[in-house]
């Protein structure tokens, strides 16, 4: 079973991963934008994937959010926030961009 | 009350200190709930900042006052900076000689600094461009949403600071080690809402 007892080597081994993938991550993010190859749509589209996924793997390796039973409940209160987060900006977007439009 | 549980988000202690780990559970995992009411006025800030983007009334625009280098270089000082507190749980969980733990939060407070001196040097050039909080909606918002990280990551590195005397002067008690973990919390924190701040803010106003 893999519980959180590691060895002081595997956790040290795990925050180094979780650096280099995250080093990984923004160094893609910054040489797109940087030698920009793509139509701007699709750079920012590739840009938001790449901070989504860096956003991961920081809950995983540096705050040891998992899937794992006992850990459920760290996750239940991110999804939890996350909803609330999205229901929030999204209907601030929507009003605002829709008053502007609106004003126009 | 298993000490193999994961009681928490952050690095738990489990075997290492069993009854700090039983005390740890909804210790730290109020902070959690904190953090993530933080995290909703990050995100308020940020829908804020995506209305008032085109609110620049005549004045600067992101491409014209970001520049890639300072933001990448921060942004990897940052990320270095998580990574070094991670050194530090690690050496506190596993009982390393107290001047490991004190030497890896030392280098997270050094880089810490680093960051908060880079983005003020960053915003007195945009100050120099007459892009000033005041001037238009787009830099009022842009204002608003970093320095409100910049103020948490300054008010981290005081919590740092802080952390590093309880360490000398009570040695590492249980309330001492709950706190260092909320700090790590808090710091790990930061560095995610600092990569939606370079992708939603920075790359995204670069990108042409």
């Amino acid at each position: 079973m893999s519980g959180p007892n590691h060895s002081k080597r595997d956790e040290i081994r795990s925050y180094a991963t979780g650096y280099g993938l995250a080093l990984a991550l923004t160094g893609a993010a910054f040489a797109i934008v940087y030698w920009p190859s793509f139509a701007s749509t699709t750079t920012l589209a590739i840009v938001l994937g790449l901070a989504l996924v860096q956003m991961v793997v920081h809950f995983r390796f540096f705050l040891h959010i998992s899937l794992r039973k006992s850990a459920r409940d760290n996750l239940y209160l991110i999804l939890f926030s996350t909803l609330i987060v999205i229901l929030m900006v999204s209907g601030t977007l929507i009003i605002l961009l829709n008053l502007r439009v609106r004003m126009m | 009350m298993s000490s193999s549980e994961v009681k928490h988000p952050a690095l738990n202690l489990c075997d290492s200190d069993e009854l700090t780990h039983g005390l740890a559970g909804s210790e730290v995992l109020g902070f959690w709930v904190f953090l993530m009411s933080d995290a909703v006025i990050f995100a308020l800030l940020f829908a804020t900042y995506g209305v008032m983007l085109p609110a620049t009334v005549g004045g600067p625009t992101p491409a014209s006052e970001y520049n890639i280098l300072p933001v990448f270089l921060e942004t990897l000082v940052l990320l270095t900076s998580s990574f070094t507190f991670g050194m530090a749980s690690v050496a506190m969980k596993h009982g390393a000689p107290r001047r490991q733990l004190l030497g890896w939060m030392g280098v997270t407070l050094v880089l810490g600094l680093a960051f908060l001196g880079m983005e003020l040097h960053e915003f007195a050039t945009m100050f120099g461009d007459n892009a000033y909080p005041t001037r238009s909606g787009y830099l009022s918002s842009f204002f608003a949403l970093v320095t409100t990280h910049g103020l948490h990551v300054f008010f981290g590195s005081l919590w740092i600071i802080v952390m590093m005397v309880q360490v000398m002067t009570f040695g590492l008690d249980a309330r001492v080690k709950i706190n260092i973990l909320r700090l790590g919390l808090f710091w790990h924190f930061l560095d995610i809402v600092w990569i939606a701040i370079f992708s939603v803010v920075y790359l995204q106003g670069l990108i042409r």
